[in-house]
Order: C-alpha cells, then structure tokens, then sequence
C-alpha cells in the first residue's frame, strides 16, 4: 500500500464513521451543527497523529499483555494537553469545544488504530494514517452536522460570524437537533457512503 | 512485531515507566497553562459583568463579596462609576435545567430594576433549551428593565409574567429560579 492509499483510505474506503462505525458516540453526541462536528474533529485529529506517533515509535518496548493499558495512558495525556492548551490559548474555541475534548478518549477510533494500525507499523505511515484517519473522521462528521443543522436549525455555521449562513426562517425539523435524529441523519448518510464506495471500489 | 516478553517484572516497570512520563508532562503543561488559564477566566468573568451592568470605572471583581440564600452563597459584585453605586452583577446559578446546572450573571441597576442577563454556562437541549442564551435568540431580553418587584419571575404556566420558550418550559423554568435567586441575593446585600 503506497503513502497516498494509506491516506485517502479514512475518507471513503475506510471511513471511521460511515464504514467502520468506531466513535460513534461523540459522532452522536457532537454532531448538532456543522461548527461543532468540525472542530470534534480536528482536535481529534490532533490527538489522533499524535498517538500514533508515540505508539509507533514506543511498539517494541512495550510488553504484548500490558499494550492496551500504555496506549490510553498516551491517549489520555495527549487529550489533557490539548485541553490545557486549548483553555488557556484559545479560550474561545475552549468554550465552544470543551465539553467535548474530553470526550476523545473515550472515542474507540484513536484506540482503535493505536491497536490496528500503530502498533505494526514504521513512524511516517502511522502518522500519515493518523491524519488520513482524523481528517475522514472530521469529514464525516462536519457533513452529519450541516445535515441536521440545516434540517434542524435553517442554519449552516462552518465558523461562527464568517461563514455563516442562515437558510430559512423558523425551527425546522426540530427532530433532527435532537438525539433520534441523529442516528436517522446517520442512518441515511450510511446509506450514501455505502453507495459511493460500491462505485469508486 | 518485537514485543519486550510479558514477564511480571517487565509489565509493571513498563506501566510505572509511561505513566512516569504522562505524569511528568502533563505536569510541565500544566504548571505552564496554569496563569494563563486563569487569565483568561478571570478575563471572561469581567466580560460577563461589563455586559450586564451599566458603565463603570471601578473593579467589581476585587470589591466582590458573597451573600448567602437559602441554603446557597452567590457571589455579587458591585460596580461604582465615580464611587458611585450604578449597579450589581450578582453570579447566580440553579440545578433545575433540563440537563442540569445553569450559571447565569444577572445585572440589577441601582434601583432593582434588571439590566441584562447573560447565560455563562449550560447545557440544555440544543435547538430548544439553549434558546436561553443571549445569541440563540431574543427570549432573554423580555427582562430587561423589568423590575422582580412587580415581574413575576415565573412562567405564565405557574402563573408568573414570563413567557416561557416553546417546548422548553423546564429551562424557562431554570432560567427563572437562577434570576430569581439573583434577585433575593441582591434584596438581601445589594445595596452595600
């Protein structure tokens, strides 16, 4: 597999969401505007290329039964730095995005290719993993969210007061703000990304 | 893959020597974030009482005193323009949120009257509840101006003279209890 597979692999082929369903609970959670689902997703990228980093590079000191254990302990340090950093740089993005860093630990998808993928492989495919992994990760949630933003709210936020854009007037689908329209949303985007990937593989 | 062998000794040397380090970072981080973490709250407290209460030239933050309602301590603090009183922002928060804890900043005029109101932390249903900040929309601002003295603060439901958010009464409701709590807070010490 050459670097530019091992890349573009997370946006379609390998999506973490739409194909391999791994993070799904901030995906749910996160995804009520578009503005939210992307920055989720950067910083989870973040995270992501970091971890992958330092457990490719750690792989071969680190007993095969205590694995699991070493790589949350990576994976939590670099999620607790994020949010320091984030506080005390950028507190606005802090604001809008810190209920939700924590949450990234949590997300089976940074395990899950510290696992799969980290561990077996050499320093630069693991971070080019990472960051094909993380920005299809990001991908698919900022389109769940502009889904049920645009359904939900008449509103599509990309960057709060620059990119913002409000389609029509009223409350919308209110359903789809909420909890069940979320997996519906899901459901539906599923079903698309299955299309597309029949097609393109 | 190399694996080091799963022996005793080998996993708790392993595990003692990663979590030496993640702990000796994070450490280092924090000891490095920690001014401007506070910077920055502090920055946003003061933000947060600039926009509830009228001008002033004094610093609320270092004249702040706490007062103490059933069963709670609120924070307020008062804002001098010429070391004359012009207002209070009195932080008042209640658990009765749809999801929870609700903290708002409440500004009183002089005379009682309600300056502004500014939500600083939530959690309620996106799309519904989060309609009690300032930017989802304007349901907040029917208290402006309003004086508790003659503004019932309850919904119209219990009989009260706020008009509740459509499909988010429990925040409405929350909402209400913070401000009203904020009002007994500044009747008890906020003339000071």
């Amino acid at each position: 597999m050459n670097q530019w597979q091992n890349f573009s692999k997370g946006f379609i082929k390998d999506n973490p969401v739409f194909v391999l369903f791994l993070g799904l609970c901030p995906t749910l959670a996160v995804t009520t505007s578009a503005y939210n689902g992307l920055g989720m997703g950067l910083a989870t990228t973040f995270v992501l290329v970091m971890s992958n980093l330092v457990v490719s590079i750690i792989k071969n000191l680190i007993p095969g039964k205590v694995r699991i254990p070493t790589f949350i302990v990576v994976i939590a340090s670099f999620v607790t730095m994020v949010e320091m950093l984030t506080e005390a740089f950028v507190p606005d993005l802090y604001e809008q995005l810190g209920i939700f860093i924590p949450l990234i630990v949590v997300n089976c998808l940074v395990l899950g290719r510290s696992e799969a993928f980290a561990s077996k492989n050499n320093i630069f495919s693991s971070i080019i993993d990472g960051l094909g992994m993380g920005l299809g990760f990001a991908m698919a949630l900022t389109v769940l969210g502009a889904v049920r933003e645009v359904l939900g709210s008449g509103s599509l936020t990309l960057i709060p007061d620059v990119l913002e854009f409000t389609l029509y007037q009223g409350d919308g689908m209110l359903v789809f703000v909420l909890a069940p329209g979320a997996f519906l949303a899901l459901g539906y985007l599923i079903m698309l990304a299955d299309k597309v990937k029949k097609k393109m593989y | 893959m190399a694996n080091k062998e799963s022996t005793f000794t080998n996993m708790v040397l392993t595990l003692f020597l990663v979590t030496l380090a993640a702990a000796t970072t994070l450490g280092f981080i924090y000891e490095l974030t920690k001014e401007p973490i506070a910077e920055a709250k502090l920055r946003k407290k003061n933000i947060a009482i600039q926009k509830v209460v009228p001008d002033f030239t004094n610093e609320p933050n270092a004249e702040a005193y706490d007062v103490a309602v059933e069963g709670d301590t609120l924070t307020l603090y008062p804002a001098r323009k010429d070391g004359k009183l012009v207002g209070t922002a009195v932080a008042a928060f209640t658990e009765k949120g749809y999801s929870g804890l609700i903290r708002v900043m409440v500004g009183f005029n002089a005379n009682g009257t309600i300056n502004n109101i500014s939500v600083l932390q939530h959690q309620e249903t996106p799309g519904l509840g989060d309609k009690i900040e300032k930017g989802k929309s304007d349901w907040s601002r029917q208290f402006n101006g309003k004086n508790p003295e003659d503004f019932q603060l309850q919904v119209r439901k219990d009989g009260g003279d706020v008009d509740a958010i459509t499909a988010a009464t429990i925040s409405s409701r929350a909402y209400c209890d913070a401000v009203e709590k904020a009002y007994k807070a500044f009747q008890k010490g906020g003339l000071q």
